[in-house]
């Protein structure tokens, strides 16, 4: 068991087209931090020096991260983390 | 090129201009893989802003879920632009993030909440650079 990471199709250049990848960590840092030694670049997509990116949105089983814990939310196996690029413009 | 139905069109521009001065956004769905647009789901503008849009989150949450049950994808994202032309700003083309999809732009700027003249025009945003392409309306 690990982590489900659902990819978006924008970043599936990273991951070989998969749609989904899997990671370990106790944190959602700590399983981007493991997805990243794997699919390099993805990383820097989702976060940025503050933390999460402002125009990708997180969800721990259903859960916006970004009302919870933010990167320290923690994980087990079997949550599903989904990533979801904002739709958003002006 | 979009193929689009009539319906749809005319329910975006009703939408834009119910939600004038603030901009409108929502999608079309449809079948993963089809770029058939089916279903049109009117989003939330989180900002509710005159120059700017964003889905709520939540609201873009349940819909990613409806849509991976359903094997189905966003087809078309709109947006109204309410002040300018229907030409993807600076901000539309650094956010743009579904390369599957039709970005549909509508602007009220000329006639508002009113009937009136409405500029509708389809755009694909890949990677920054920005094609405009014919749409296609079937009844």
């Amino acid at each position: 068991m690990a982590v489900e990471v659902r990819i978006p199709t924008i970043l599936r250049t990273f991951t070989g087209g998969a749609k989904a990848v899997r990671g370990d960590g106790a944190t959602l840092q700590d399983v981007i931090d493991d997805i990243e030694a794997r699919h390099p670049g993805l990383k820097e997509r989702l976060v940025e020096e503050n933390g999460l990116r402002r125009f990708v949105n997180v969800y721990v089983n259903d859960e916006d991260v970004r009302f919870g814990g933010g990167l320290d939310t923690p994980t087990a196996d079997g949550d599903v983390v989904v990533v979801l690029p904002a739709v958003a413009g002006g | 090129m979009l193929k689009i139905a009539r319906g749809h069109v005319e329910e975006i521009i009703s939408h834009a201009r119910a939600d004038h001065p603030d901009e409108a956004c929502g999608v079309i769905i449809g079948a993963a893989g089809s770029d058939q647009p089916t279903r049109l789901v009117r989003m939330i503008n989180a900002d509710r802003s005159p120059t700017f849009f964003r889905f709520d989150p939540q609201e873009q949450f349940r819909l990613y879920q409806e849509m991976d049950a359903n094997d189905e994808e966003i087809v078309v994202v709109y947006h109204s632009h309410t002040m300018t032309e229907a030409f993807p700003s600076r901000t539309d083309i650094d956010l743009a993030a579904e390369p599957q999809a039709h970005y549909l732009l509508v602007s009220t700027a000329r006639s508002g909440t009113q009937d009136g003249p409405v500029e509708v025009r389809s755009y694909r945003i890949l990677d920054g650079v920005v094609t405009e392409e014919e749409i296609e309306i079937t009844e």
